[in-house]
């Protein structure tokens, strides 16, 4: 229960869309965490919304934070660039980053797949929402099946993707291919990424498509509805769309997910299961934090 | 009407490789890559028929790795340019590169109609690798000329030193290629290319009418092959063409040797605008979609037609191949009421 210890210190770095649902989440979901700053480097919009639900800011950047020994944990939700530069500041200070952008400097963490096996990782790495709405069902169809050969199409709407995605497409593609190996289980990965720029937006759709080696289709089923049930938990607009289509060897899911609507508008589900994932592991840290302290 | 150059893009190693299933082998690549050498045809594209990198699960394995398909075109070009097509979220700057290696000297990045920006790296990336660096707007029928002509100007912007507009559903009729392609040639200062789709049996007569607007770079197809009811035919526009007043530099007889002798050998179906080509046209569906709208309505016991105008209503755009077993799968739910997944299953191949 959450009233025995107290809560666990965090802070966002990064006030723009992400960093600004990621807060309302935490304000309104978190079990464990104390949002204690909000970290920009200019007065901005997150800024002010931030004030005005009396969180702590500062426009001075990553140096307020790391100053604060009472938070533990620091969402990094800038950019690439800018998280090379915080992670060894943020490892040197002793707070566990949770890192949303690109930069992968620690492991790929998936909560559904891999996070008990990353509690002592100063550095966790959220890959890329097509990752992270792709990756469960990837493991867990290898996990029943075997995965010869995992390839996944993330589809979000147009209005969803803001310039970093857009200038550095292949990032996201890269990036997602390696985690359906390292993260799924897939022994080989490929991911494309479309977006839709349709009227009204569409919900972020994911097709995954596996190369099986065992086509039993009783086992992927029922390893497929256990997973969605574990991202659900934490994504709450994670659907599954096309159930398991079993075709000889080749093995066909399409999910959707729908934003929470915390902030982001609801088709932003591309969004919204990075920062629900990020919350997620924060909620974990946090907890288990807590216990080691009693 | 102002007789001038045009110069013309065959693109049956790449857009006609969909009406082939990606099947090509390095040999039939070299046997056509020579007879379009020999036809003087400026720029042979080589590629994937949804660009490098397309062999998946998606749009369809390639039967032969790209790089060898390149290497063999190559081999038989000397004065014609090789060209490849890349769909930035598809294949990526590596691929890019990777054709350089084998030869490519043009690169026609290629993003749907509203999304010019997620291709500025790969043009960035052709420019210094020394290619003509092609950006090309694809559905350019969902917007209007305005918007057309805004993307357009980005992809100027990013170093783009031509700029393609592709009536990618095949959905538009003259009139419509005449206002984009005027919109785009008022508001850039480089090159305008037109690409084709006969879904609605314009595929000539929309590329003359871009031309006229001031389009000076189009897309054909030997025998008119392709995604969809296929491309302009190759052969017939350079006879139209000509007609028309406009130089190609391409030998009629030569090229019309090599659509009749090598190309159609090769064929698996006579290109004609069959009911569900047309449908693509008719809805403004990306025609990429044709053998997968077949494949998946087959699966679900539908009518492909039924498939095609659902995708049009969902106003989906190119790559979205995923979307065709979505559609595909609830319209047959709808159709069987409560839903019972068993029941939808599709018939389980061998394979």
């Amino acid at each position: 229960m959450s009233g025995s210890a107290p809560r666990v210190g965090a802070a966002i770095i990064g006030p723009g869309n992400i960093g600004t649902d990621l807060m309302y989440k935490i304000l309104t979901k978190s079990l464990y965490l104390d949002l204690r700053m909000m970290a920009g480097i200019v007065r901005s919009e997150g800024i002010a919304r931030a004030e005005r639900e009396g969180i702590e800011t500062t426009t001075a950047g990553i140096g307020p934070i790391l100053e604060d020994d009472d938070i533990k944990l620091v969402f990094d939700a800038t950019g690439a660039r800018s998280h090379l530069r915080h992670a060894p500041l943020l490892e040197d200070a002793a707070k566990v980053a949770i890192d949303l952008t690109p930069a992968a400097v620690g492991p790929f963490t998936v909560p559904a797949v891999n996070l008990a096996d990353l509690y002592e990782a100063p550095n966790l790495n959220l890959v890329t929402c097509g990752g992270q709405a792709t990756v469960p069902i990837v493991y867990a169809v290898a996990r029943a099946a075997g995965a010869r050969y995992a390839e996944i199409v993330s589809c979000i709407a147009s209005k969803s993707a803001g310039p970093g995605t857009r200038q550095n497409i292949d990032e996201f593609t890269q990036t997602t291919a390696k985690a359906i190996c390292t993260v799924g289980g897939a022994k080989r990965g490929k991911a494309i990424i479309i977006l839709n720029p349709a009227e009204p937006s569409l919900v972020m759709t994911d097709t995954i498509y596996v190369d099986v080696e065992t086509p039993d289709r009783e086992a992927i089923e029922a390893s497929i509805e256990a997973m969605v049930q574990r991202v659900q938990e934490y994504v709450p607009g994670y659907r599954l769309r096309v159930p398991p289509l079993v075709d000889g060897h080749k093995v066909t899911v399409i999910v959707e997910v729908e934003g929470a609507g915390d902030f982001l508008p609801k088709y932003s589900g591309n969004l919204d299961i990075m920062t629900s994932a990020a919350m997620r592991v924060g909620d974990e840290l946090a907890r288990r934090m807590r216990t080691r302290e009693k | 009407m102002t007789a001038s150059r045009v110069h013309l893009v065959d693109t049956t190693l790449r857009d006609g490789s969909h009406a082939v299933s990606h099947s090509y082998s390095p040999e039939q690549v070299r046997a056509i890559a020579a007879g379009l050498e020999r036809a003087r045809i400026e720029y042979v594209e080589v590629s994937h028929g949804d660009g490098l990198a397309g062999s998946s699960f998606n749009y369809g394995f390639s039967a032969f790795p790209e790089e060898e398909l390149l290497a063999a075109a190559s081999s038989e070009l000397r004065a014609a340019k090789l060209t490849v097509l890349l769909l930035p979220g598809i294949g990526t700057q590596e691929d890019l590169s990777m054709a350089a290696h084998y030869g490519a000297k043009v690169a026609r990045i290629a993003t749907h109609v509203t999304e010019a920006d997620i291709g500025e790296q790969h043009i960035g990336l052709a420019r210094s690798l020394d290619m003509l660096a092609c950006g090309v707007l694809m559905m350019t029928h969902m917007v209007p000329a305005e918007k057309v002509a805004e993307q357009a100007a980005l992809l100027e912007s990013y170093g783009a030193e031509l700029v393609y507009l592709m009536d990618s559903a095949g959905a538009m009729l003259p009139g419509d290629v005449t206002t984009r392609v005027a919109a785009v040639r008022g508001a850039l200062s480089i090159p305008v290319g037109f690409h084709a789709h006969n879904n609605l049996g314009m595929a000539i007569g929309n590329t003359l009418a871009a031309v006229e607007a001031g389009a000076s770079f189009v897309d054909g197809c030997c025998r008119g092959l392709g995604a969809g009811a296929g491309n302009a035919q190759t052969e017939v526009l350079v006879a139209a063409l000509d007609r028309a007043g406009h130089e190609t530099g391409i030998d009629l007889y030569a090229i019309m040797d090599v659509a009749e002798g090598v190309v159609e050998p090769i064929m698996h179906r006579p290109q004609v605008i069959g009911n569900t080509p047309l449908m693509l046209g008719y809805a403004g569906v990306y025609s990429s979609f044709l053998l997968h709208s077949y494949r998946a309505a087959e699966k679900f016991g539908l009518d492909p037609r039924d498939v095609v105008m659902e995708l049009g209503r969902r106003q989906m755009v190119g790559g979205q191949e995923d979307m065709i077993i979505d559609v595909a799968y609830q319209i047959a739910r709808e159709k069987r009421g409560d839903g019972a997944h068993a029941e939808l299953t599709p018939r389980e191949s061998a394979a």
